[in-house]
């Protein structure tokens, strides 16, 4: 997604851009909209209820951190097939830590341990794609493997139970009273959203992923650094993968080395849906959080109506073929 | 020579096409008749492409009616049109580079027997249909990816004669040819006419409209402004039918004087001589397409490693990067504006502003309002035609993107511009701007008005320039300190690479000629003349 362009030429407003710049996000909303509708419709007002809306926040709240970074790596025209691996290795290294020290420092550290491991399998799979000019596609299906079976040894092909911790509590309801309004993880995940939204959009390294993804050579030509930028952005989605983990320990609350298997497809989806190519140089967090949301409803909607699970698969994946195609359309 | 062929082959008349408001084509008259090369010459913007996408069926006029052999032809799709027997060749080579020669001459018409492809009979074909054009030489099994962009332009005619076309049209057919292969272009359009093809060529070159057409038609603002027999016509006529005005002061040169010298490149290419570019002039460099000079300038500006020899911008001589050579002071021009100089899904400003957005906000930010302000300024002194700032280069034309991608340069107010083909494929109306453009900015005049427009720094011309000291380790080079500016003084320098020989004469000081990968001295322009640096381009020398 590129700043929306004014067709009459009369801006020169920032603020007219940037409320021209939901444009490009307009599709997905609507479809949001659309789905929201027809699930409320077929189960009725309850299933727009306070309870409700946080059940489908919980439960999208891991592919939503783990798609923000994939928004950052497919914007740059990559993609990192390793975020299921990385989700379940941050649950393992969460758990190993925690089984040393089960204080709330020691869960501190446990998420912070988790975070860096994240992080250095991001910077692993960009160092391999700068460095050995192998596409992003293998290098993280290689990488995919690789930290799975990292996971796997570290934990010795275990769950590890973990003692309780502050970190059990990140998604916990808070329906019926704490507060909190909504559970901390929801909250951080927000935050993170934003902060991400804010890079894309106003940084120069946000700048220069669009350009990159846009056409690496011309990046080249202008002097932007194209090695440090890739292996920054993959370390982001490392390590934003990697906190996404950190949700999926508070749900499991043990280090599961087999957790989030194919997570990496649901998190391209969401960024596929929100408009994000595939050829790099398009992306918008809101796109991709509406994406994760459009998933959501489907698949909450779908329980609650009772339809059993290969129906919501059938919906899913109409629904991002469709997606797809509904923007190559839009944007002739 | 045109009324004698005798009836157009192919007629349209009175074909007009519009765009929502904007009018494309208002009730253009166009034929070419069999035997007969007729040359389509207009600016970008005038209707060139529309048309050639109306022949090619790819659109389908409003009004207006189109003859074809006698019958009325009205093609529904691209594909219909070929069968019809119109086929084009685009600027832009539209061939499968991993498929073999064989196979992309009889894509799509491949001789099958029992659903299995004849891959004997093919080759015989395309052996057959690559020898009718002169060059058996080129081997039907060749990947076509591989071969020089001359011989996978073959290839596309030899695909476009293998499935019997009568009309052939040719869009800027010379654009990426050397001198050698142009003439061997020319000689081959040259036979397919006495075969009785009907040619219409299209070009913004008007030697090459003089040399090869028999007719030319002049298309201005979607009407025609003109045409008539090339024998008779001048080049400053059918030039004028074109922008509408002389063409007195397409090379402009104001009153020039060398200065310090900005860049050396010593001993980069075997046995070559040394460049040195001064402040305040434009150094040429000519030669024919491989020549090399291409591989010299992204040497010289980081995009591929120097091997040999030693190449000194201002006061750095170590090896640079490329974003280390625009904090020294040096920008480059690519001459692959699509897929290199221009990233095309991005905006105005994002293309303008990519090598220097750090002044664009406060700490790592890029504020969109003084994005937009820093590349508003520049498209209003460009004259770039736009929507907006924020509008995608992708849907500018040709014209207007490349100078989007010299406003870059002029944004990160570079003092070395090294200039690789500036003026290739754009209209004449560019061209006589960027020619203009060069000159001011080795004259040095204009600059008041340019630091005043200067919106990035508020209209605040440059204190000091953050500068590091490359080759140094990378600890030095983190506290980047603070020196002036890299040379002093206002004037800037140009390399410039160019095809285009009258181009060169009329622009540069010195012109260099670069054969074989060996650059010549570079010598003052008044030495050369087209001949001269063609004899030498090609190996010949002269002496």
């Amino acid at each position: 997604m590129d700043r929306a362009l004014a067709a009459d030429g009369s801006v020169g407003h920032p603020r007219v851009v940037a409320s021209r710049r939901f444009a490009d996000e307009r599709g997905v909303l609507l479809g949001l909209a659309v789905v929201a509708l027809v699930f409320g419709a077929l189960i009725g007002p309850q299933f727009f209820s306070a309870g409700n809306l946080e059940l489908m926040a919980r439960q999208t709240v891991i592919v939503c951190v783990a798609a923000l970074g994939m928004t950052m790596v497919v914007v740059s025209g990559g993609i990192d097939l390793s975020v299921g691996s990385v989700v379940a290795l941050s649950t393992v290294v969460t758990a190993v830590v925690l089984r040393h020290d089960g204080t709330s420092a020691g869960a501190a550290a446990a998420a912070l341990a988790a975070i860096a491991a994240g992080a250095l399998c991001g910077v692993v799979n960009g160092a391999l794609v700068t460095q050995l000019r192998v596409v992003p596609f293998i290098v993280t299906l290689g990488t995919m493997l690789l930290v799975r079976g990292a996971a796997k040894g570290l934990s010795e092909e275990r769950r590890l139970e973990a003692p309780a911790t502050w970190l059990n509590d990140l998604l916990r309801t808070t329906h019926g009273g704490s507060g909190l309004i909504a559970p901390s993880g929801i909250w951080i995940t927000a935050a993170l959203a934003v902060a991400v939204a804010f890079t894309l959009q106003y940084t120069v390294f946000g700048r220069h992923l669009f350009a990159i993804g846009s056409s690496e050579r011309t990046a080249r030509l202008c002097g932007v650094r194209i090695t440090r930028t890739k292996i920054a952005v993959y370390a982001i989605a490392g390590a934003l993968a990697a906190i996404a983990g950190l949700m999926a320990f508070s749900k499991l609350s043990v280090g599961d080395p087999t957790v989030a298997n194919g997570l990496e497809l649901d998190v391209i989806a969401a960024v596929i849906i929100g408009g994000g190519s595939l050829l790099g140089g398009k992306g918008s967090v809101v796109g991709t959080i509406a994406g994760a949301a459009i998933m959501a409803i489907i698949q909450i909607g779908c329980s609650q109506q009772g339809l059993p699970n290969w129906v919501q698969q059938i919906v899913t994946g109409t629904i991002i073929v469709f997606a797809v195609a509904l923007d190559r359309w839009r944007s002739r | 020579m045109a009324e004698a062929v005798g009836a157009p082959l192919f007629e349209m008349c009175a074909v007009g096409k519009a765009f929502g408001a904007t009018v494309a084509l208002d009730a253009v008259d166009f034929a070419v008749a069999s035997g007969e090369v007729c040359a389509l010459v207009g600016q970008n913007g005038a209707g060139k492409s529309t048309l050639m996408a109306i022949l090619a069926g790819a659109l389908a006029p409003d009004r207006g009616r189109m003859r074809l052999g006698g019958d009325a032809y009205a093609p529904r799709d691209p594909l219909d049109a070929r069968r019809a027997g119109v086929a084009m060749i685009y600027q832009e080579l539209s061939l499968a580079p991993h498929l073999s020669v064989m196979e992309n001459v009889l894509l799509g018409v491949e001789p099958v027997r029992r659903g299995l492809v004849q891959r004997d009979r093919m080759r015989e074909i395309a052996r057959r249909a690559l020898s009718e054009l002169g060059h058996a030489d080129i081997p039907p099994d060749a990947v076509v990816g591989d071969l020089a962009p001359a011989a996978q332009q073959l290839v596309e005619i030899a695909r476009a004669l293998a499935v019997g076309c009568r009309v052939l049209v040719l869009d800027e057919p010379t654009s990426s040819l050397g001198h050698a292969d142009v003439r061997a272009l020319f000689d081959l359009i040259r036979r397919l006419r006495a075969r009785g093809l009907a040619i219409v060529y299209i070009s913004h070159f008007i030697e090459e409209v003089m040399t090869i057409a028999d007719r030319f038609v002049v298309l201005r603002d979607g009407r025609n402004a003109g045409g008539g027999a090339v024998e008779g016509a001048s080049a400053g006529a059918i030039v004028s039918l074109m922008v509408g005005r002389g063409l007195d002061d397409l090379y402009r040169r104001g009153a020039r004087t060398a200065g310090d010298v900005v860049v050396t490149v010593e001993d980069v290419m075997p046995g070559s001589a040394p460049l040195e570019l001064r402040r305040g002039e434009v150094v040429g460099i000519a030669g024919l397409l491989g020549a090399g000079r291409t591989r010299l300038l992204r040497t010289m500006f980081g995009l591929e490693p120097v091997a040999r020899g030693r190449i000194t911008v201002g006061v750095y001589s170590a090896p640079a990067a490329p974003h280390e050579r625009w904090r020294q002071g040096m920008g480059m021009l690519s001459e692959d504006r699509a897929g290199e100089g221009l990233a095309a899904g991005l905006s105005i400003a994002d293309n303008m502003t990519l090598s220097k957005l750090s002044p664009l906000g406060p700490a790592c930010m890029v504020l969109p309002s003084k994005q937009e302000a820093a590349a508003r300024g520049w498209v209003d002194r460009l004259g770039i035609r736009c929507s907006h700032p924020f509008q995608k280069v992708r849907e500018l034309s040709g014209g207007n993107q490349q100078k989007v991608a010299v406003a870059r340069m002029l944004y990160h107010d570079v003092d070395v511009l090294v200039l690789d083909e500036p003026t290739r494929g754009i209209d004449v109306a560019s061209k006589a701007q960027i020619y203009k453009l060069i000159d001011q900015l080795v004259c040095g005049d204009g600059d008041p008005e340019r630091v005043a427009l200067h919106p990035a720094h508020g209209g605040q011309p440059f204190k000091g320039r953050k500068a590091v000291h490359v080759g140094q380790p990378f600890r030095a080079r983190r506290k980047a300190v603070h020196v002036g500016r890299p040379f002093q003084g206002r004037r800037k320098a140009v390399l410039l690479v160019s095809s285009y020989l009258p181009e060169l004469l009329g622009v540069c000081d010195r012109i260099a000629v670069m054969s074989r990968g060996r650059l010549g001295p570079a010598r003052p322009v008044e030495e050369w003349t087209e001949h001269s640096l063609l004899m030498e381009a090609s190996g010949t020398r002269a002496s």
